[in-house]
């Protein structure tokens, strides 16, 4: 369901007639378009998780990170266009040194979504710049709890127990209404979350893809970092033991 | 007695300023003499400033410097408290008041003491001293007269005190100071904070305990003009 703007959708700065900006909508396209992206909040912390799809097969593994840490409490991942992820992956970094300089203490998660949601919101105000095309979900761990956010083009940000966006979004949200995360651990979370995204890819339409996993909880002492190499594997071979049951059927 | 007073010699708080913790909260003192030069500018002053509803600081040294360094504080804080949409850390009031004073450590002459509660940490009490250090303390004192409260603390200072006990010990101690210390005198104030709020309070100069070889206060010479005429003497 994609509606033309013809006439309208040439700026940012044009509204079309019936008070829509279709370059920010554009921009949403172009989110929908990457691998899915998912994050669960846990009673004890958050879980992200990335379906990285990979583009060529002599791609060293492990090698173009979409999850990066923006404090040592706090984490980013990343969908859409990459080179413009990397620039408010900067942005926020660049917030909670400051917040911290200034202030004394790490930047609460509310406070730093809401930079980076206006960082984002800037650039769909003025003509010389192109609204970045990137969705991004932000998951920390401050002095009131696990909280995550979700940040898109058009620099509207939430805060959510649950979010995935990306390709698979739709069935990735379907799934994550099914569990029930106010009684979860991260450790199961993180069983979770790779169960879904095995889930959602689509193995017609993408070939191979990569999983990547992190999380900010507990047990990693409220420190945003990847998901342990141990508990990545068993939470892969779950996952495709899932989908191998799921195929028997 | 020197009758040529530099009367505008910048106004200075002797001074005696006093944070301490409790079980529950905080009690912060002051005496409440100014001085210019030898002069008593001001003997009620109020060295104990509100930065928000629940963090105060305790002013020693320049009078004009500690007041300029708690306004922007103050104005600082408020904007962070509406970004932060709840009330701000004791922390990070006292590293605003921090960064000031170091950074402008070459133009400043303030010790500050800052004192609160928040729901995060309770009660707590940071000192900076001239230098712009930052540091936690269960009890800071500061200004002249805190010299002669070093030893006096050693041995009264306990901790999870109750209220009235800190506060006790906080009057206790500025009346001692203002007893050996010729740049502090006049009443002492204390504001208790805790998670109920703030509460202020007053204790005149002449209604303190009398210390070492402290004289009862001498009423004006001039009661004698007022006093009936003495019985006349029987030989």
């Amino acid at each position: 369901m994609s509606s033309i703007g013809t006439g309208y959708d040439l700026s940012v700065t044009t509204f079309s007639p019936d008070g829509r900006v279709f370059q920010i909508e554009y921009a949403a396209k172009a989110v929908d378009n990457s691998g899915t992206v998912i994050g669960i909040k846990c009673k004890d912390g958050i879980v992200m998780g990335v379906e990285k799809l990979i583009a060529s097969k002599m791609i060293l593994p492990g090698s173009n990170r979409r999850i990066h840490s923006v404090h040592r409490h706090s984490g980013m991942a990343v969908a859409g266009l990459a080179a413009d992820g990397r620039q408010i992956v900067a942005r926020a970094k660049s917030e909670a040194t400051n917040y911290q300089s200034g202030y004394g203490e790490p930047i609460p998660v509310k406070e730093l979504a809401e930079r980076v949601a206006s960082y984002v919101h800037l650039c769909t105000l003025y003509w010389w710049l192109r609204p970045f095309g990137c969705g991004i979900i932000l998951g920390g761990y401050d002095r009131d709890g696990p909280q995550l956010y979700m940040v898109e083009p058009s620099g509207i940000s939430y805060r959510y127990f649950g979010a995935a966006i990306g390709k698979g979004k739709q069935a990735a949200k379907t799934e994550i209404e099914k569990l029930n995360l106010s009684e979860m651990t991260c450790r199961e979370g993180v069983i979770e979350v790779a169960k879904i995204i095995y889930k959602v890819h689509d193995e017609a339409k993408d070939k191979a893809f990569e999983l990547e996993m992190s999380w900010v909880c507990d047990e990693s002492k409220q420190q945003h970092q990847k998901v342990p190499d141990e508990l990545l594997e068993e939470a892969k071979a779950a996952a495709r033991t899932a989908l191998e049951e799921m195929d028997a059927d | 007695m020197d009758l040529n007073m530099d009367l505008n010699a910048p106004h200075s708080m002797g001074t005696t300023i006093i944070g301490v913790t409790y079980n529950g909260g905080v009690v912060l003192g002051a005496d409440s003499r100014t001085s210019t030069g030898m002069y008593v500018a001001n003997r009620a002053s109020d060295k104990i400033t509100q930065l928000t509803d629940n963090v105060y600081v305790c002013r020693s040294g320049s009078a004009a410097d500690s007041q300029l360094v708690s306004d922007y504080v103050r104005y600082f804080l408020h904007q962070h408290t509406i970004q932060l949409g709840q009330p701000a850390t004791v922390k990070v009031a006292a590293n605003l008041i921090r960064l000031l004073s170091y950074n402008n450590k070459n133009m400043l002459e303030t010790g500050l003491i800052v004192g609160g509660w928040d729901k995060y940490e309770g009660g707590k009490i940071y000192g900076i001293p001239l230098g712009g250090t930052l540091i936690e303390q269960p009890f800071a004192i500061g200004g002249s007269g805190s010299s002669y409260l070093y030893g006096f603390f050693d041995q009264a200072w306990k901790e999870g005190m109750t209220k009235d006990e800190a506060e006790q010990l906080v009057v206790k101690a500025v009346s001692l100071s203002i007893a050996r210390d010729g740049a502090s005198g006049g009443v002492v104030r204390t504001v208790v904070i805790n998670s109920e709020g703030v509460t202020r309070n007053f204790y005149p100069g002449d209604k303190l305990q009398l210390w070492h070889e402290e004289l009862e206060p001498q009423n004006s010479l001039l009661d004698i003009l007022n006093s009936p005429s003495p019985e006349p003497m029987n030989i």
